[in-house]
């Protein structure tokens, strides 16, 4: 019984505490680095474009918001021929980004992504493409995967050795 | 039976297999890579270690390969123990420590047994920090993509590649850490199953090029259980599509048919369906017209017109059949020249009429004698070429058996068998790709062929009709391969309409009726043209000259053409007149062609991909293909068409019937041949716990983006008013009927190996036990006789080829000709002559020749061979203009010998 | 029409109208207070102080589609949300706010009010009924248990006040505090009455009928658009309606000191309770369902009767001495 009217002095109280509530448009929220935003997609150190067209995102998407096709350019880089989120329905969960082995999908501090019209909500490659590397500078997938591009032959890749004599019965 | 006590708990499992296997029979997940239930055990990997105990009192065991080891009674073994598992973790990451780190553009990952075996050990975090190995790619051609940094040299590639499907040109090369598996040096890979190696090899190192074009994850793909539609032998495919195109052909297995393999035809003639040539609206005149207009004009056209219809051995029994009641029996014709319908309706006959039973691939597969007659098996039905392979790679000899050698252990088996091979018999226009494993390979024109057959059916049983002036030297061959048929317990006899001869498959019947009346089980199988040959047989129907006249006399002046493109069975001159004399020619089919060129209407129809449909296989059995995909509104299944146009005349029967299982459900009633048909499959309505089977896998992504960029509102998907299957990834995850799989997907098991957990034991039949009915069976009471009517022994003539067909396997086939990927291997049309009228005619390699063939005259650059018969030639079907469908035929050669043919062959005597 | 009738329906009128422009403001009012005790701001963007998010919220409600689920029983669902607007409007009629401003003095007002907040019942009765919802149904369940219990200890609680007045005139019982509210000497009284007035309105913490993490909106998860919007102006005027009743019975109704005129005294009066109400909203955890009862029945009523028999006992000892 006290307890129950010691608890609505208590709430009571509280009316005279400071607000937590951030006058958005006027005041703005700080966001840490990590914050689950809007998604880009970025490019390596060289420029190139990091995705390679894995999928891994759209099978990872819960809502299944990213759809694309690979392809591949006449270096032997993989790309995307076209890569489309539909804002209208990412949930910022983030597993994208934790799926991409090229560190080319993130999510950035940026939430600003209202609409009046629902059909502006689908983002193409154009409009998620960003000229930066984003949160991890230096990350080429290219020079760790064994996969020739050109300018990148057989074992130039980091850790790999010059390719084999297949000639050769030397061991 | 044996038991065995698998960790601690006891199991009743059948002897004469090996741990591994029975382990996965009995739900076990043991990793394994060089293992493969087609190719036998090796014990190459190292992956597949178990425990096995003395007795139940020891406690220490030891490390075996499961694969190696063969299941005895009162076995202890353990899988699930601490040794076992770090064992086989510790050979994974050894296994991995080259792998390149590429999962991301490998075109294996996500259907990758490696993924899986690695996810399945446990090994998940790279320890090695040395430098890796890494080799060079080589350029396989059009078919496969090598990257050799991904292998793990699990040998499989090279055992299926050379010793099961008897290829020569891939090959171990180097030593020790450094082995590599590749050509001697870039090139194309020659055999005609090169595509298997995609689904072989455990990871990816060889890979679907064609794929690579649109690659796509597995997980994203929409499948459907399809049938391959590019020859007469009906292999069970996987066939998947994505964005509105279709990805990709994957092996389904189907135990009596195609196995684990399917040839390259199958598997990249694919992309036709893709191809820009294909028709996807509706044309009046060469216009483009709208769905609307399309009716009422075909509605003006049908209501006051004469109409006949031309069915295609292409397009399903549902087509064929809606197409024979629009136009009513009297009016509807065969498709094809009257000489493949005469062949057809042969072949027909003496499986249905006929004491010969005709066998399945599987059983070829186990006969112990073979007969080929006048067919080039590797080019007109390529896995029944690879099962005649297989025949003749058993030991039946007994000696594995006498030192407990069992089938599965594959290099012993080898050893022990050295060149010991069931024995193969060939005649044939020219040397095929089986005369490597040829006990006699007989090479003569179509009548000799027919001629050996007789004489050696006469060998068998001196009642069946003997030729006349019959050479002592071949005598003793016939008699040869008498006995040789005649010592098997189940030969199979092998012959069909590629050489074009009734009189083969005459032959090839007597020889086989022969054996039968020996007591002996014989098989006897016909290879057909197309890929419903004998479905539009048993449909029934008229010739095709009986339609050119029935329009040249007036009885009709509109045609409806289901899925044909008649210039590929009529001459030039002839069809093109037949066309012009059509008021209205009405043309249904998926691809242009010259015909719907000629077209006055010309109606967009769905190809395999897009269409239900049911087609009979040349062993006489009926399959159905589902729909993979619903295409743009304007495409839809020919039979649809043909039903929307009853509906719109008000046609009695069509009018009623809705969809696909009301067609089966009246052709099962009407078609006296076909009368279980409606139960090919299950019914529309069949549910598994309520729900559809997906043809989606559960992973399916993209599905709220992939439109989005037309409408962000998402639209509801198609329903599938014909089939239980939906084209969603909602319904059930229950294992669905045989007939009815879309893909093989099992937890743990993304890659095609997951197939094992649908058998009922590994490498044998699917659960659910083979789809399709066999329509055709054995007549015991049969009133069949031999065959008389024995050709006379072929004479070259002067001045004059006696031009037979020949074919190929990329480019004698019509749809798959127009894949991008086979065209890049179809040879130039070329005219195969021996090396003596090369040298009567003074030609060299690639000459042209000019030859006459029913009066009108052509070109060919020549090709010179040593075995085919001096004064006959062999024109590639389907590469060239030539009238393939009147061959064979004599053809005047209008370039001047040089010396007369009985010269040549007087001078060479003499020489000699 | 004479002076009398005009201002007979001024007041009627004016009370009709008060109420429904007060009920709606209650939203943004307990929107503010919850927010205040939550530190946070409330509705604060739409017009002055956010007080034209009243205006949006009614828009709001008034543009959603008016839906009637399928498998309802029609007649009924439209009907309920209806009876609780009716009955708790029709208890206005005997509160006096201030002198002279009552709809009808009726001398039976007390049963009068007990009568029309018994009828309130069927309509969550009916609501939860027709429905057909399995939900709804087990709200209007609880509902009907929870409003009939309570409806006694409501009665009995407040037989002490018409002991004492010897009216059931709502008139008579206010001029009877005019020296000493009867929050003084029927103290259990006014507590029992102000817990089965909560009770009776449904209001949280004891919700039961609604009680969204059990029943998703219980007696009215079917319902949508205005007719939700019904019985959400039906509960706030519910609140209005115990505050002035316990106003009017314990706290003197319109008297207080002369500074300010006798409305303001009642208006004053009958916010304190609503504020409290909003109080209890924010501070409190709904019981359970049994707990509730047995709250009711084990606790409630002996004290309600042992209140009535210890006024009654002390007047007839007064009146005999």
């Amino acid at each position: 019984m006290f307890s129950i009217v010691r608890s609505m002095w208590l709430v009571f109280l509280h009316m005279f505490k400071k607000r937590v509530t951030i006058q958005y448009p006027e005041q703005k929220a700080k966001l840490p680095a990590r914050w689950r935003g809007r998604i880009v997609l970025t490019r390596d150190p060289d420029m190139g474009e990091r995705c390679v067209g894995c999928y891994l995102c759209a099978a990872a998407c819960p809502v299944d918001c990213i759809s694309l096709q690979a392809t591949q350019d006449e270096s032997g880089r993989r790309y995307p021929a076209f890569f489309r989120i539909n804002f209208s329905r990412c949930i910022f969960c983030g597993y994208c980004e934790e799926a991409c082995p090229t560190y080319a999908i993130q999510l950035i501090p940026d939430f600003e992504m209202g609409e009046y019209n629902r059909q502006n909500l689908v983002y193409e490659k154009q409009d998620l493409l960003i000229d930066s590397q984003g949160k991890y500078p230096g990350y080429n997938y290219y020079k760790v995967a064994g996969m020739a591009i050109q300018g990148k032959e057989k074992g130039a890749a980091i850790n790999e050795e010059k390719p084999v004599d297949i000639h050769s019965l030397v061991p | 039976m044996a038991t065995i006590i698998i960790d601690c708990k006891t199991y009743e499992v059948p002897l004469g297999k090996n741990v591994l296997e029975t382990c996965l029979n009995l739900g076990f997940d043991v990793p394994y890579f060089c293992w493969h239930p087609g190719l036998g055990s090796v014990g190459a990997c190292r992956q597949c270690a178990v425990k096995v105990f003395k007795d139940a009192d020891d406690k220490k065991g030891r490390l075996v390969m499961s694969c190696m080891e063969p299941v005895v009674h009162n076995q202890h073994l353990a899988v699930h123990d601490a040794d076992t598992i770090d064992f086989r973790k510790q050979v994974i990451e050894w296994l991995m420590t080259n792998h390149p780190h590429d999962c991301a553009v490998c075109d294996e990952g996500g259907s990758c047994h490696l993924q899986d075996m690695t996810v399945m050990t446990g090994h998940h975090e790279r320890r090695f920090t040395f430098n890796k190995r890494t080799y060079k790619n080589q350029d396989l051609g059009p078919f496969l993509n090598h990257e050799m940094n991904r292998c793990i040299q699990c040998y499989r590639c090279v055992r299926f590649y050379k010793d099961y499907a008897g290829g020569k040109d891939l090959d171990a090369y180097a030593s020790k850490n450094n082995v590599y598996f590749g050509r001697a040096e870039d090139g194309v890979l020659e055999n005609e199953f090169s595509g298997n190696l995609a689904e072989i090899c455990p990871t990816g190192v060889f890979t679907d090029k064609t794929l690579k074009e649109h690659y796509t994850r597995k997980w994203d793909l929409t499948m459907s259980p399809s049938i391959c539609q590019h020859c007469s032998v009906g292999c069970n495919t996987i066939a998947g599509e994505r964005y509105g195109a279709l990805r990709m052909i994957h092996n389904r297995f189907h135990e009596k048919i195609n196995g684990y393999f399917l040839c390259d035809r199958g598997r990249f003639g694919y992309e036709f369906v893709n191809a820009e040539n294909r028709i996807k609206q509706p044309s009046i005149n060469g216009d483009v017209v709208e769905r609307t207009e399309l009716e009422t004009r075909l509605e003006k056209i049908m209501k006051s017109a004469k109409v006949i219809g031309i069915g295609s051995p292409r397009a399903s029994l549902q087509s064929n059949f809606a197409l024979k009641t629009l136009v009513g029996e009297d009016n509807f014709y065969h498709g094809v020249s009257d000489h493949e319908h005469d062949l057809a309706e042969l072949a027909v006959r003496i499986l249905k009429d006929g004491p010969v039973r005709t066998p399945s691939t599987k059983e070829i597969e186990k006969s112990d004698a073979i007969f080929v007659l006048g067919e080039d098996l590797t080019n007109t039905a390529p896995i029944v070429a690879l099962a005649v392979r297989q025949a003749v790679r058993q030991d039946l000899s007994g000696e594995p058996e006498k030192i407990h050698i069992q089938g599965w252990q594959d290099a012993a088996r080898k050893n022990l068998q050295q060149q010991r091979k069931m024995p193969l018999y060939s005649a044939t226009i020219h040397e095929t790709k089986l005369d490597d494993i040829c006990t006699s390979a007989n090479y003569a024109t179509p009548e000799d062929i027919a001629r050996l057959g007789f004489a050696v059916a006469h060998c068998v049983d001196h009642n069946s009709p003997a030729p006349e002036h019959f050479p002592e030297a071949l005598q003793v061959r016939a008699r040869s391969i008498a006995n040789g048929l005649l010592a098997a317990k189940n030969p199979t006899i092998i012959s069909g309409a590629g050489c074009a001869s009734s009189a083969v498959m005459k032959a090839a019947a007597n020889v086989a009726i022969a054996l039968h009346k020996n007591g002996i089980v014989v098989g006897l199988t016909y290879t057909m043209l197309e890929c419903n040959s004998m479905g539009l047989t048993m449909i029934g129907g008229h010739r095709l000259s009986a339609a050119f006249n029935a329009v040249i006399n007036g009885h009709a002046d509109t045609l409806i053409l289901l899925e044909n493109d008649l210039f590929r069975h009529g001459s030039f001159a002839e069809v093109g007149d037949f066309l012009a004399r059509c008021k209205n020619v009405i043309v249904l089919d998926h691809t242009k062609s010259d015909s719907t060129d000629r077209a006055s209407v010309v109606i967009p129809a769905g190809t395999f991909a897009e269409s239900d449909g049911i087609i009979v296989n040349n062993e006489g059995r009926a399959q159905r293909f589902f729909q993979v995909y619903e295409s743009t509104e304007s495409i839809q299944e020919s039979w649809r068409w043909i039903i929307n146009i009853g509906k719109t005349l008000q046609h009695p029967k069509l009018q009623t019937w809705q969809n696909f299982e009301d067609i089966s459900k009246a052709m099962a009633s009407e078609e006296p041949m076909l009368q279980n048909i409606d139960e090919v499959n299950p019914a529309v309505d069949f549910r598994i716990v309520g729900q559809r089977i997906p043809r989606e896998p559960h992973r399916f992504s993209g599905r709220t983006s992939m439109h989005a960029h037309i409408q962000v509102s998402e639209q509801k998907p198609p329903t599938d008013d014909d089939s239980p299957l939906s084209y969603t990834m909602e319904g059930t995850r229950i294992q669905p009927p045989s007939a009815m799989i879309p893909f093989y997907w099992s937890p743990g098991w993304n890659s095609v190996q997951s197939v094992a957990k649908y058998q009922h034991e590994v490498g044998g039949s699917l659960k659910d036990g083979d789809s399709g009915i066999r329509l055709l069976e054995a007549n015991a009471a049969s009133s069949l006789v031999y065959f008389q009517g024995i050709p006379e022994a072929f004479v070259p003539l002067e001045h004059h080829l006696w031009i037979v067909p020949t074919y190929h396997i990329f480019g004698s086939e019509e749809m798959s000709a127009k894949s991008a990927s086979i065209q890049k291997r179809i040879p130039t049309p070329y005219l195969l002559i021996s090396a003596v009228d090369a040298n009567i005619y003074h030609l060299k390699e690639q000459d042209i020749i000019k030859v006459s063939i029913a009066n009108i005259s052509y070109s060919f650059p020549i090709k010179i061979n040593r075995n085919i018969p001096v004064g006959m030639a062999a024109l590639p079907y389907g590469l060239c203009d030539a009238p393939i469908n009147a061959l064979p035929e004599w053809g005047i050669v209008e370039t001047s010998p040089l010396t007369e043919l009985h010269d040549y062959v007087r001078k060479t005597k003499v020489q000699h | 029409m004479d002076d009398a009738t005009i201002s007979h329906l001024l007041i009627t009128f004016g009370v009709l109208a008060g109420l429904l422009l007060v009920a709606p403001g209650l939203i943004w009012l307990e929107r503010r207070l919850l927010a205040l005790w939550q530190d946070r701001y409330g509705p604060n963007r739409a017009g002055p102080f956010g007080l034209l998010v009243v205006l949006a919220d009614t828009l709001k409600l008034f543009f959603k589609e008016d839906w009637i689920p399928p498998f309802a029983d029609k007649k009924v669902f439209v009907l309920a949300p209806a009876i609780v607007v009716i009955t708790v409007l029709l208890s206005f009629v005997v509160i006096p706010f201030a002198p002279g401003i009552i709809v009808a003095d009726m001398n039976i007002g007390l049963l009068f009010f007990l009568a029309m907040s018994s009828m309130g019942a069927y309509s969550i009765i009916l609501g939860g009924w027709s429905s057909n919802n399995k939900y709804a149904l087990l709200g209007s369940m609880r509902g009907a248990a929870q409003l009939i219990s309570y409806e006694v200890f409501m009665g009995l609680s407040l037989m002490g006040v018409v002991l004492m007045t010897g009216s059931f005139s709502l008139i008579d019982i206010v001029e009877a505090q005019r020296y000493q509210w009867f929050i003084v000497p029927q103290f259990l009284g006014f507590v029992i009455f102000l817990i089965a007035g909560i009770a009776e309105t449904h209001r949280l913490p004891f919700d039961i009928p609604e009680a969204e993490s059990e029943l998703i909106a219980g007696f009215h998860s079917e319902y949508s658009g205005m007719k939700f919007g019904l019985f959400f102006v039906g509960e706030y005027i519910g609140i209005m309606l115990i505050s002035s009743m316990v106003t009017v019975l314990f706290l003197g109704g319109w008297y207080g000191p002369s500074f300010l005129p006798p409305l303001a005294w009642f208006i004053i009066k009958m916010f304190g309770f609503i504020f409290f109400f909003i109080l209890l909203r924010a501070s409190l955890p709904r019981p359970r369902y049994d707990q509730l009862m047995e709250f009711g029945w084990k606790i409630l009523l002996p004290l309600s009767l042992l209140n009535l028999v210890v006024t009654g006992g002390i007047i007839l000892w007064m009146n005999t001495h």
